[in-house]
């Protein structure tokens, strides 16, 4: 007999903007009777939304990197980086903390991103009972480092802000950065659709997942 | 609707494990006794500290955006450029999405964010807590993910490296008010104790 008791055992269920807790009463459309906001016993269809979103940021991933992210026209001619030559231009012209920075907010967090989640779907999916610590860490690193991707995007915005110079040199942006942009936005879509509530649920026993999800 | 519970159990909102919860002494921070997930935290006089803090936000946000963040000098020639003006380089380009983006992350989002916190912690301070600042509150949780203005304070500082070779780079009076505003709403979600909202409306002011 197990001493800890989830609140869905206990037949209840927490407000997810308040914390209220509130029975479960079979009911579909339940509001928290604090704060009025919809009740979940876990967020509605978690797995299928957060795996719709990883594959549609996976394929996306592919032309941010192969794209062109800016187009710099100067009287030295027209010059086309891609998100990794930025990085390889940063590094060469010395400021290699800064091509690091940007190397690991642009494609180390996403691929984090997209692979941490990827596993952490997978293994709620078979009801894995192994490495809970380990993947509830992972989760927060994941809701809180995935904010910082979107660096490359505004530095994109700046350069072509600044860098108007006409006859002299310009930038423009590519269409690399449009694509970017969305893996961005659908990466932090499928962190938030994923609930890290499912990752304990197999340790409350042979409960059927696929009721609630 | 409410249980016969011990009127301090909660359930964590990372693994839903039913917990007492600790008192908490000024300044201490409860975990999820299984998961380690935040739980709560007791920051001393918080409403005040939070709305003062927010309210300073509020004016750094406003210089933030009035004056020009950035300039470049190159040959004679001076651009400068406000939040707001790269914005519309960008959507002026074709690039709508990418310009959306960066209005609603840099601009629109921490905006909304500090304003909602204002509508209901204003009230709140005044005594009268009502149970229609609770969309509001609701509108700030789910706006908060969105605001990114210390990601665009970062950017800015990798292309500014980027263009440091090639024109004069001059900082303006806006960067250090949106270095200042991180700082501030930093300060100001440390110093808040959301519980406080879902409190029985408190007898006294402050915390």
């Amino acid at each position: 007999m197990r001493l800890a008791l989830t609140a869905r055992e206990a037949g209840l269920m927490s407000c997810h903007v308040c914390g209220q807790l509130a029975r479960h009463a079979g009911g579909a459309h339940l509001r928290c009777p604090r704060c009025h906001a919809p009740l979940h016993l876990r967020k509605p269809a978690s797995i299928s939304t957060t795996w719709a979103l990883i594959v549609a940021s996976a394929i996306l991933f592919v032309p941010a990197n192969l794209l062109p992210m800016m187009t710099t026209s100067s009287l030295l001619g027209t010059q086309r980086d891609t998100l990794m030559s930025g990085v390889v231009f940063l590094w060469q012209s010395g400021s290699w903390p800064l091509a690091a920075v940007v190397f690991f907010a642009s494609v180390v967090v996403p691929l984090l991103k997209i692979l941490a989640l990827a596993w952490l779907t997978a293994s709620v999916q078979r009801r894995s009972r192994r490495r809970l610590m380990q993947r509830a860490r992972l989760y927060r690193l994941v809701e809180f480092v995935g904010r910082w991707s979107m660096l490359d995007i505004y530095v994109i915005t700046l350069l072509v802000a600044l860098v108007n110079f006409r006859g002299i040199a310009t930038i423009e942006a590519g269409p690399a950065a449009i694509a970017f942009g969305a893996v961005v936005v659908l990466t932090m879509f499928a962190a938030m659709s994923f609930d890290p509530r499912l990752i304990w649920d197999p340790l409350a026993g042979p409960d059927d997942l696929a009721r609630h999800d | 609707m409410s249980l016969t519970l011990p009127a301090q159990t909660l359930a964590c909102h990372e693994c839903d494990l039913l917990q007492t919860e600790p008192a908490l002494a000024p300044g201490q921070t409860a975990r999820c006794v299984r998961c380690g997930a935040f739980l709560a935290r007791n920051p001393p006089d918080s409403l005040d500290r939070t709305l003062a803090l927010t309210l300073t936000a509020a004016i750094l946000y406003v210089i933030a955006n009035a004056w020009p963040l950035v300039g470049l000098e190159m040959q004679g020639r001076r651009v400068e450029v406000t939040l707001i003006g790269a914005v519309q380089a960008l959507w002026s380009e074709g690039m709508t999405p990418v310009a959306a983006l960066v209005f609603g992350t840099a601009l629109l989002f921490p905006l909304l964010e500090l304003a909602m916190i204002l509508v209901v912690l204003i009230p709140l301070r005044l005594g009268r807590v009502s149970p229609r600042m609770a969309p509001f509150f609701r509108l700030v949780r789910s706006v908060q993910p969105w605001g990114m203005v210390e990601v665009f304070l970062l950017g800015m500082l990798v292309s500014l490296v980027k263009l440091s070779h090639m024109a004069t780079v001059l900082l303006g009076p806006a960067f250090w008010a949106m270095a200042a505003l991180i700082l501030t709403v930093t300060l100001a979600g440390r110093a808040f104790d959301t519980r406080l909202l879902w409190q029985a409306p408190p007898a006294g002011a402050g915390a």
